[in-house]
């Protein structure tokens, strides 16, 4: 690293050190160097050189840094429409940085090809009417491939979730995430309602609502790979964002209106692992909407499990009701033979018959 | 001859006239509660560099978190007192304020108000000919609600609790709930007073600018002669009016929500164990309001700099700006448009998807214009004869970053491509190389092009060619390697990356490093500006009227134009400001006062046609002069 400042230092001491060099020159013999006739002085032809040397320090200084850069990229995209996005992104990438670089490159070299001269006079060349419409088209033919695939895959991006989908709920707070399952009954989310969220049932689960009995929580994400899985996003007190950077997931979670985003993660935590070689690699969620002094560190971490290792960790986990009984109180009369289902009067916990029962409605 | 001096002393005599009893301005009436549009640019300029130190001194100190997590900055304790935290380091919420006073001073007082006030004020009336603006008083209150919004934003900066801190785009309910975070306590409420304020100043300037352009042009400036700065202030001035009242009824509105228990943004929010009764409010709303400001915004802070640009590079190119005609078609289509694409800084806030599509298809419309724009600077310096003032080497950057950070508009516009790119370092890439550096340097380029008609002295070039270079090399260090660090997933104001998880925080300590380096060497090389500006001013070599061999009116007044700008008459105009090394002609610029009929070696044969209207265009004089005299 510090060469790479020590670098730095010396372009900026060189450029400084040249130009007084050459600006002492110029003080000495004022009047004579100078064209009557121009503004032009006899730095005209250094600047003209350094857009030139601009251009190959730039070009080289670009084309490393990118290299040198380039490993610290995200991996490849584990979900499906991931991978749509990021190759659309290189090749979107690749078609503006061929004009980034032709058009610098013009601008550039064009300034050094043309600096002043006394024995030339510039061309007088207001206009060409077929060269701007080739010009108008040209971007304007690129620019609609390009935003039409771009369409194309954001309709199928943001098209309704498959009705099988796994739901979870994400629920942003200052500064952490809650996450809720549907549970292992119903695949049904409960209501929620923020007038209920206290110390315990910090979501605010509506237990007067049967879809929210089998409910569970969790302070990890575990998602079954090759499944489709739909986010359903909330936020409590300020805006915040779910970021999923290897799943390429982006959603603002924003108080009193619920979003959702669904995917589906195609590669598991293990199989990442072996494809980075690291041993210790986890998938993450992020906050990307600014929403105070912990936003930075507002992250979890995410599971991508095998689908019949997702069921087993499913399955281990207890409903909230059943970690919670106290909260069978809320529950309506008429369902709290339902709702008792749930709490381990007898320690025994859920068993598959009544999975079966409860599925059937 | 004769007709220019009795001319001349009867706008002296109405003068007296017109101020009725009235003695010779005062020092306060000259320099400080003046009416003259030249006082007023300048002031706006003073304040607009002021501002940028503080601006960029914020950065600074955010830019060492960012490079340097571990560095112990005990040492700026005494300046920031509490706000080092007890480990030696930045706050966290204070970092927060730091990144938000730096965008909102950067963006609204530095390249806003000091970029289009300076210049808007300048040159309207010298490069249209007027005496001044249509209305001096206006202007003068101008100015000074722009002062008042920005004592009350500095004092911010002081108070206890911290300036605003939830980024400059403030979204509530972040910044709607003082429990929230401290800096949307009085900071906020100091942010939204001064930014209302910011509104008035705009508008009454805004009004000006529309009033003056359409009212007061000289006998034959007809719009098609108007030079291309003047066509973009036009523009700026309608974006600015049409928008900035939307962001006042956004500020008004969070104000209800803040202070008087209204709920326009605020819906089902439980904070610090407590269910707030609010509902039925729409955060998103607020965004919605304030991008339609916002995007509009980018481009007022970019327009003048491109207007500037266009004036710069053909007069030092001794040549005419390729494609005027095409040049202000696609400043009208950038602004039309400039309305009708906010959305695209929403594609993930869980708006309607279609309305997704929607804006993204209008938002990569919007880049072909700008493309056009600098397909067109580019032929202008083709073939050219290219002098490199400091101002020229200016603009030229100006051109090379506006297209560096042009083109990724063109992946973030792609709302598939934003899904995974919003609020990253690729977006802060992105808008500091087209908006912040690109804009930054068209206030350069006019510092250095027009400080001979602002204070009758030259800079000094050669510390202008030091300057240039510096922040030239300066800026696409800072900002080029942001994308990497945005396609590695950082998102922005982050305070760290330690939360990114699997060692995230090392992959770019370097980079991060470099940037800051790089950030703080560009920064400083701004003192070099800020000598030779100040320097200048006051010893600086006398300047000639027309040190550019320039075309347009501003060269025709005196060294130090007096009130009222020309002595005696105002010239008419026959031609259009780009006559540059006509074929035919002696001299290599023709300016737009002199009449075709007095360079028939040069004409065109359809400017032939032209010498027949002058008698016409010289009769105007009389009701000219008659529209100052009421
Ligand atoms: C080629 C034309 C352009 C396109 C297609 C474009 C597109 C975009 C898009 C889609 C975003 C939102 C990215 C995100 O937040 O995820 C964005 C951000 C931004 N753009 Fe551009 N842009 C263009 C030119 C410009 C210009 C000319 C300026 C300024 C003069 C500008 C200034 C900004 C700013 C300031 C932001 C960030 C605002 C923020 O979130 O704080 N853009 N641009
Ligand atoms: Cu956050
Ligand atoms: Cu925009």
């Amino acid at each position: 690293m510090n060469y790479l400042i020590g670098l730095l230092s010396i372009v900026f001491f060189i450029l400084a050190i040249s130009v007084i060099v050459k600006s002492m020159k110029i003080n000495k013999n004022l009047s004579e160097a100078e064209d009557p006739n121009s503004a032009a002085d006899s730095s005209n032809n250094i600047n003209a050189y350094g857009m030139l040397a601009f251009w190959f320090f730039g070009t080289v200084a670009g084309v490393w840094s990118f290299n040198a850069s380039a490993p610290d990229f995200l991996p490849e995209a584990a979900s499906a429409h991931g991978v749509t996005t990021d190759k659309m992104f290189w090749i979107s990438m690749s078609v503006v940085t061929l004009a980034f670089f032709i058009t610098n490159t013009l601008l550039l070299f064009f300034a050094y090809r043309y600096r002043y001269s006394k024995n030339r006079k510039a061309t007088f060349y207001p206009v060409n009417h077929k060269l701007e419409l080739i010009w108008t088209v040209i971007p304007a033919v690129v620019m609609a491939i390009l935003v039409f695939s771009g369409w194309r895959t954001w309709r199928d991006i943001t098209s309704q979730a498959p009705s099988d989908a796994v739901v979870i709920e994400i629920t942003g707070h200052q500064f952490g995430w809650y996450v809720r399952y549907a549970g292992n009954d119903d695949n049904q989310l409960g209501n929620y309602n923020y007038k209920l969220i206290d110390e315990t049932n910090n979501i605010g689960i509506d237990f007067t609502d049967k879809n929210s009995f089998d409910d569970f929580t969790a302070t990890e994400l575990h998602l079954p790979k090759g499944k489709p899985v739909l986010l359903k996003i909330h936020a409590q007190d300020v805006l915040h964002s779910v970021y999923l950077p290897f799943h390429r997931v982006k959603m603002d979670a924003v108080p009193g209106m619920p979003t959702k985003f669904w995917f589906t993660p195609t590669i598991s935590t293990d199989e990442m692992r072996a494809k980075l070689g690291k041993k210790d690699f986890n998938f993450k969620l992020n906050c990307t909407e600014v929403c105070g002094r912990g936003h930075f560190g507002m992250a979890i971490t995410v599971f991508v499990d095998e689908p019949a290792d997702y069921k087993k960790w499913c399955a281990e986990q207890k409903p909230f009701l059943a970690t919670n009984p106290a909260y069978l109180a809320k529950v309506p009369e008429n369902l709290k033979a339902k709702a008792a289902k749930y709490i381990p009067a007898e320690p025994i916990s859920v068993d598959s018959t009544a999975t079966e029962a409860v599925s059937v409605n | 001859m004769s007709t220019a001096i009795s001319h001349a002393e009867e706008v002296h005599t109405h003068a007296h006239d017109h101020e009725h009893e009235h003695h010779e301005p005062n020092f306060i009436q000259k320099y400080i509660f003046s009416e003259d549009h030249k006082t007023i640019a300048k002031q706006y300029l003073i304040m607009g560099i002021l501002w940028a130190f503080v601006g960029g001194s914020l950065s600074i100190m955010f830019r060492l978190q960012l490079g340097f997590p571990d560095m112990q900055l005990e040492w700026l304790r005494p300046i920031l007192g509490s706000w080092i935290d007890e480990s030696g380091k930045i706050d966290k919420e204070f970092y927060l304020a730091l990144v938000t006073m730096h965008g909102t001073i950067m963006v609204f007082f530095v390249l806003t108000a000091g970029l289009s006030g300076t210049f808007s004020n300048f040159l309207i009336p010298l490069q249209i000919g007027a005496r001044d603006m249509a209305s001096g008083f206006i202007n003068m209150l101008s100015f000074w609600f722009f002062f008042l919004s920005s004592a009350i934003m500095f004092s911010s900066l002081f108070i206890e609790t911290g300036p605003a801190s939830g980024g400059w785009v403030i979204y509530p309910p972040l910044s709607a709930l003082p429990q929230a975070m401290p800096g949307s306590g009085l900071g906020m409420t100091l942010w939204l007073t001064s930014m209302a304020f910011f509104i008035v100043s705009s508008l009454m300037g805004g009004i000006n600018y529309i009033c003056t352009i359409i009212n007061l042009r000289t006998r034959g400036m007809t719009f098609t002669k108007m030079p291309l700065t003047i066509w973009s202030f036009f523009f700026t001035a309608i974006l600015g009016l049409l928008s900035f009242p939307v962001l006042l009824s956004a500020a008004l509105l969070l104000i209800f929500d803040r202070s008087f228990g209204t709920s326009f943004y605020l819906s089902e929010i439980y904070i610090q164990g407590q269910a707030l009764p609010n509902v039925g409010g729409s955060a998103i709303l607020y965004q919605h309001l304030f991008w339609f400001l916002g995007h509009p915004e980018v481009y007022i802070v970019l327009l003048p700099a491109l207007g500037m640009t266009s004036e710069i590079i053909a007069t030092n190119a001794r040549k005419p700006i390729f494609g005027y005609r095409a040049m202000i078609g696609s400043l009208m289509g950038i602004t039309v448009l400039a309305f009708i694409v906010w959305a695209h800084h929403m594609f993930v806030t869980g708006m309607n998807p279609f309305l997704g599509s929607v804006f993204m298809f209008l938002t990569l419309i919007i880049a072909v214009p700008s493309a056009v724009k600098a397909f067109n600077y580019i032929t202008t310096l083709w073939k050219g004869n290219l002098i490199f003032t400091p101002a020229m080497l200016f603009s030229i950057g100006l051109v090379s970053l506006f297209i560096s950070g042009g083109v990724t508009g063109i992946i973030l516009g792609n709302s598939a491509l934003d899904i995974n790119l919003h609020d990253t370092y690729f977006v802060v890439a992105h808008f500091h190389l087209v908006m912040g550096s690109a804009s930054f340097f068209g206030l350069m380029a006019g510092v250095y092009h027009w400080f001979p008609k602002m204070f009758g002295r030259m800079m000094n070039s050669t510390l202008g060619y030091i300057h240039f270079w510096a922040t030239f090399v300066g800026v696409y260090a800072v900002f080029f390697p942001m994308h990497y660090t945005g396609i590695a997933g950082f998102p922005r104001r982050y305070y760290s990356f330690t939360a990114l998880g699997n060692d995230g925080q090392n992959a770019f300590t370097d980079l991060n490093q470099f940037i800051t380096v790089a950030a703080i060497l560009t920064f400083s090389s701004q003192a070099i500006f800020f000598f030779n500006f100040v320097y200048s001013i006051f010893k600086g070599k006398k300047a000639t009227e027309n040190p550019w061999n320039s075309n347009t009116l501003e060269w025709t007044t005196p060294v130090n134009p007096g009130h009222g700008n020309w002595p005696g008459e105002i010239p008419a105009v026959y031609r259009w400001p780009y006559d540059y090394s006509k074929p035919g002609a002696e001299s290599d610029f023709i300016p737009q006062h002199i009449p075709f009929s007095a360079t028939p070696e040069s004409n065109l044969p359809e400017e032939n046609e032209e010498i027949a209207k002058e008698k016409a265009i010289e009769s105007l004089l009389a009701a000219q002069n008659e529209s100052y005299n009421r």
